[in-house]
């Protein structure tokens, strides 16, 4: 990619005018907040396939569905509180349940967005979205990633749900040795001391937890666990066997996302310690957004402290057992 | 004209002056629709309504929903004048800690009824409100104020037609009829008009003002109180980001970033210095 993208909305949005170039029967949908969600770059390569629904995100999930019923593929965008919210039984009874080809690409993930507050913070839009059956549920970590899986989305069968960050963010992967397979983690890091699984914008947190970890002499894996649904359950397992704890780090809820994805899969396959990094069960606030997650323990710093805390009960259970 | 009519403008000026403060600090917020908002806050907190700041919980007040939350900042600035927390907290706005959330919190801020922040919902809370004080016999009434952008909601229609059902005359809805949302006009983006019709044929009465004209304002809220058997729409045509200059009428204000430049050039055109030295630099001692 010859210029930098800051962040992953605006990859979203130029993945969609790559994607209109070669698939005209892509269209896309947005409730007024194309310049947030940055739809507005489709809008402006071509207006004829931008249909406005207006602020109004549950009539916008049911046009997309009669839409996707007559061979388009529609892209629908908003924030992911009204996506995930306001629109879900929308989604749910006239999307996910007849199985069609809407995809549903919602920004502004996480405590992340800051200043906004606590009504615009979604924390619970995983743990919503991946309880429904037939939906794909995909969390990019930077633009290279976004820009490879858009393409993918547009190209896939059925509903799917994309959860992007606001924030400007750095790049974690070189784009072309970043190979993409929904269902399938990607290594970001190899490590054999602990695995951190993480998510959107925790993927760089974690590998700068790593980095502090290094300093300590231990190694520790990070999996870039994009694909939500479907679930890597290999490398969950195949982590929990060969470091024998997990952390995972989400700008979410810890109850229902990817801490609670990856609780499943352990205490079904491989029950070893794991510790949640991510919004302890409660509405975040208005502040900076960087602020904010420091406020709410989504640092590194609290990565590599739940790391040892792994490690710790690890060797505790080693000595018991 | 009357003396009570120019007091409140120049408390409209001040509650403008106020919030882009608030705004500027913050670093984030909703200029545009603050200011469309400023004439039609000043009137109720000044004028119409019946409240009582040292008790923000009181059973008995009005109650005011501010259904579009992002225009927050106008209201902060009046519950502030008002004395339900000092003007300086209104630079703690958006931020870490700070009791004034980017949109309205009712667990954290004294005197505001509702948590709003997601269009179309505060309707429906003010609904519900006024519902349960006829249900109780309570002689309070309640005040929604929407954007029009926000009119766009299907659960906005949902509310109108339980008002009108339940008979709710003591609910006022006020759209702050400034024609623009985020991504451009409600005409290209999703057309609203005629709403006068609309809200009419949704069973309420329906008067038209000029949302910058106090007086007319003050006239239209009687009105409304007059009406019997009925709820009241109050299409109250308004400006986006009125008072500054570069900033009326202007799509892009609705939410970008307040430079040092801009701010000053703001509080220049509001005339907001004097308003500043009397009242901030008092507060701050
Ligand atoms: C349910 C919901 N969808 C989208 C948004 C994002 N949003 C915030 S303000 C706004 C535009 C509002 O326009 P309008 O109602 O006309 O308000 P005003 O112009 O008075 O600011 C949008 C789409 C939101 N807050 N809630």
């Amino acid at each position: 990619m010859a210029e930098r993208i800051p962040n992953n909305r605006v990859a979203y949005g130029k993945a969609l005018v790559t994607v209109g170039e070669t698939r005209p029967n892509v269209v896309v949908l947005e409730a007024d907040l194309g310049k947030g969600t940055q739809t507005v770059l489709f809008r402006e390569r071509f207006p004829e396939r931008y249909f406005p629904v207006g602020i109004a995100e549950a009539n916008m999930m049911g046009v997309a569905a009669g839409l996707a019923t007559t061979g388009l593929v529609p892209f629908a965008s908003t924030f992911c509180v009204f996506a995930s919210m306001r629109a879900v039984e929308q989604f749910r009874n006239s999307i996910a349940y007849p199985r069609l080809n809407v995809k549903v690409v919602a920004t502004n993930a996480g405590i992340e967005i800051g200043p906004d507050g606590a009504t615009h913070q979604a924390i619970e839009d995983i743990a919503i979205m991946r309880a429904i059956p037939n939906v794909t549920v995909l969390v990019p970590s930077d633009p290279v990633m976004t820009m490879k899986l858009i393409p993918m989305v547009a190209d896939s069968v059925g509903p799917v749900y994309v959860r992007i960050g606001r924030q400007d963010t750095p790049y974690i992967y070189d784009e072309d040795r970043l190979h993409l397979e929904f269902g399938k983690a990607v290594l970001a890091r190899e490590g054999h001391d602990v695995t951190i699984i993480a998510i959107g914008n925790m993927v760089c947190r974690s590998l700068a937890a790593a980095e502090l970890l290094e300093r300590e002499g231990i190694s520790a894996r990070v999996l870039d666990m994009f694909s939500i649904k479907p679930l890597d359950t290999a490398a969950i397992v195949q982590a929990a066997r060969e470091t024998g704890c997990i952390v995972t780090a989400e700008d979410h809820n810890v109850l229902g996302g990817l801490g609670g994805a990856v609780a499943e899969v352990l205490s079904a396959e491989m029950p070893v310690p794991l510790v949640r990094v991510g919004v302890q069960d409660t509405f975040a606030e208005s502040g900076d957004g960087e602020e904010v997650l420091r406020a709410y323990g989504l640092t590194a710093e609290r990565i590599a402290a739940a790391a040892r805390t792994a490690m710790a009960r690890r060797n505790e259970l080693k000595r018991i057992l | 004209m009357n003396h009570h009519i120019q007091q409140l403008e120049t408390i409209a000026n001040e509650l403008r002056c106020l919030a882009l403060r608030a705004i500027y600090l913050a670093g984030s917020g909703h200029p545009g629709g603050s200011l469309s908002a400023a004439e039609i806050v000043t009137a109720l907190y000044f004028s119409v309504l019946n409240v009582d700041p040292s008790r923000p919980d009181w059973p008995e007040r009005d109650r005011v929903v501010l259904s579009k939350g992002h225009g927050c900042p106008i209201l902060y600035a009046a519950l502030a004048k008002r004395g339900y927390f000092p003007i300086e907290e209104l630079w703690t706005l958006r931020k870490l800690g700070s009791r004034l959330q980017g949109h309205p919190d009712m667990r954290k801020t004294p005197g505001i009824d509702a948590t709003t922040g997601s269009l179309g919902q505060g309707i429906s809370v003010a609904v519900g409100m006024a519902l349960g004080g006829k249900f109780q016999s309570k002689s309070y009434r309640v005040y929604a104020i929407m954007g029009c952008g926000e009119q766009q909601e299907g659960q906005v229609w949902e509310a109108a037609m339980s008002a009108a059902h339940y008979c709710l005359d003591n609910l006022v809805g006020i759209v702050d009829y400034n024609t623009l949302q985020i991504d451009g006009c409600n005409a290209e983006i999703m057309e609203i008009a005629p709403l006068t019709d609309k809200w009419r044929a949704f069973g309420w009465h329906v008067i038209q003002v000029d949302g910058h004209d106090i007086a007319a304002l003050l006239d239209a809220f009687a009105g409304a109180k007059n009406t019997h058997g009925k709820p009241t729409a109050i299409i109250a045509r308004t400006i986006k980001g009125k008072g500054v200059s570069f900033m009326e009428d202007q799509v892009k204000w609705h939410s970008s970033v307040v430079t040092k430049e801009h701010f000053e050039q703001a509080m220049a055109e509001l005339g907001c210095d004097r308003i500043f030295d009397t009242e901030l630099e008092a507060t701050h001692g």
